[in-house]
């Protein structure tokens, strides 16, 4: 039996938590055939066929697959299954909203955010916002899973491309839901879910205006997305899509800058499993250094902008 | 038009949960519990409906052990009209969730169910797609905005990089992301008000489910723990070390 990937994409180009999630498929092991479903998806389909391992890529197009609504593509991932024993999509938006939906079809439990394969029937996953880990081993006929992609590396492109296959879609359209529009952020900082660098701040910032004032200019200088914890954005000092933690958005960012954030545990569970954590806080008591590679004890305000002038 | 609002009773969000020494599970005895974040977001959505004139009544339901009538009795608190507790012991699964939901939605006929879009306790993010694909409903998860119309509703979506704004037709499932409201706090009043409110029981057998689970849980680990490190003397310290030591600028 096979392994079918549902991409992530936007028509236009492939997402690389495609590639991530397919390094979890690869280590499930089988055949792996990667679903495109949407419109005018070529070029998505020909980034599909170069990654290392897949053994076809399927596509189906139409104006219902266009925008990917659950319902239809549920449908047609549904209608597909026969054909596989694992169905997989990494954890974005789109999984999560369409892969519950194909597990309940189908009558089986979906597995959420895999985060490692311990064999093919058997995976980790967080609970509690990570901060437990539960081995779960599944006794249903068909596995659906999401991919927790942040603890998966990305499939490089392999010396061969995959044949790529059109497949006859249908009356795709239940005719449920529309789409009417997406409203993508416009600036140019990097999304809080995929940016390599993130600052965040907490309540130590005092108001809108100084957070806006010193956590701005050295994101910009980096590059790096803009955080916030929870009593930042309950204070009202930033919006709530900017929090990371158990309540908001789990972020894993190479870098992951803290001013004036204590360490509070819902804060934590987010952002706990980013690479380099760096602290800048006045308290040295503070639980967000037990869990910093580099901690300052210090007043943000002064080094913040000394840290902006020395990059 | 009739709303439907699960909330299930969950570890609060404010406790650091401990996981057994014996890898069965994570230790609940004598932890504080309250209503799933994301559910009370779901409350206050169907509340302010009816407070709005555009739901006449909101019902709320639990699948839990006999001490979810607590999290129900909040959910009244709160706004909601009556309750039904499908009392269970131990863990339900998402897929057994759904299944016992849609056999409420058979007998109450509401015309939209909101949920919250995940439990903080499983963290599972099902139920709601779940119940939608059971009922061959429209659904429309991760709502930051809700405009009902008499026959459809436009929802505002949380996606990854933005929003999406979809039109639903009713009967819907909508699940709570948190910038949907800001939950409101029962008043004493309410609070006393909500314990005379109806509340029924029923069991998973009453809609013919079985609440086995698909999923063994072999066990349940602590996470990896991640090691202090070091503080730096000062800033010309740190961008060094971020430069020299970690590579990540």
């Amino acid at each position: 039996m096979a392994i079918l990937l549902f991409a992530e994409h936007d028509n236009i180009a492939l997402s690389e938590q495609t590639a991530k999630a397919l390094s979890a498929a690869a280590k499930i092991g089988g055949d792996i055939d990667i679903l495109v479903a949407g419109k005018d998806v070529s070029t998505v389909a020909e980034a599909s066929a170069k990654l290392s391992g897949v053994r076809t890529v399927l596509v189906a197009q139409s104006d219902a697959l266009e925008n990917q609504l659950a319902e239809n593509a549920a449908s047609l991932i549904v209608s597909l299954s026969g054909d596989y024993d694992t169905i997989v999509a990494a954890a974005t938006a789109n999984g999560k909203n369409i892969l519950p939906r194909v597990a309940a079809l189908l009558d089986v439990m979906q597995i959420s955010e895999v985060m490692d394969v311990v064999d093919p029937d058997t995976f980790k996953r967080p609970i509690y916002a990570g901060n437990a880990v539960e081995v779960v081993q599944t006794t249903d006929a068909t596995k659906v899973m999401t991919i927790r992609t942040s603890s998966f590396g990305a499939t490089e492109d392999g010396s061969t491309t995959a044949p790529i296959k059109s497949i006859d879609v249908g009356a795709a359209d239940a005719g449920k839901s529309s789409f009417i529009e997406n409203i993508l952020s416009q600036n140019d900082r990097p999304e809080l879910g995929s940016a390599k660098i993130i600052v965040s701040g907490g309540r130590a910032l005092g108001s809108e205006e100084k957070f806006k004032a010193v956590i701005t200019p050295l994101a910009d200088k980096l590059g790096a997305a803009v955080g916030a914890s929870r009593a930042a954005v309950d204070a009202g000092y930033a919006p709530n899509d900017l929090q990371v933690g158990q309540t908001g958005k789990v972020v894993a960012p190479d870098l992951y800058i803290a001013c004036g954030i204590s360490g509070a545990i819902q804060h934590l569970a987010g952002m706990k499993d980013s690479k380099i954590i760096v602290a800048i806080n006045t308290d040295e008591d503070a639980p967000i250094f037990q869990v910093a590679d580099y901690g300052i004890v210090g007043d943000l305000f002064d080094v913040l902008p000394e840290l902006e002038g020395q990059l | 038009m009739k709303v439907l609002v699960p909330v299930k009773r969950v570890v609060d969000y404010n406790v650091k949960i401990r996981v057994k020494a014996d890898g069965s599970g994570v230790d609940l005895a004598n932890v504080k519990m309250s209503m799933n974040p994301f559910d009370e977001i779901a409350v206050e959505e169907a509340v302010r409906l009816k407070e709005n004139g555009q739901a006449d009544e909101v019902v709320a339901v639990s699948i839990g052990p006999a001490q979810a009538q607590e999290t129900l009795r909040t959910a009244l608190a709160m706004g909601a009209d009556r309750a039904i507790l499908i009392t269970v012991d131990g863990p339900v699964e998402p897929l057994s969730v759904a299944k016992i939901l849609a056999g409420v939605v058979k007998d109450e006929q509401p015309e939209l169910v909101i949920l919250g879009k995940q439990a903080i306790d499983d963290d599972a993010n099902q139920t709601g797609q779940m119940l939608s694909a059971l009922l061959d409903w429209s659904q429309a998860t991760f709502a930051s905005k809700l405009e009902l119309g008499s026959d459809s509703a436009k929802v505002t979506r949380e996606v990854d990089g933005g929003l999406q704004a979809i039109n639903i037709s009713l009967p819907a499932i909508v699940t709570a992301d948190l910038r949907l409201n800001e939950p409101r706090y029962a008043s004493l009043p309410n609070i006393m008000k909500a314990k005379k409110k109806p509340l029924d029981t029923k069991t998973p057998d009453d809609f013919g489910v079985s609440v086995a689970s698909r999923l063994r849980v072999i066990r349940v680990e602590e996470p990896a723990v991640r090691q202090a490190g070091v503080k730096v003397a000062n800033v010309a310290e740190l961008t060094a070390k971020l430069k020299n030591e970690a590579g990540v600028i």
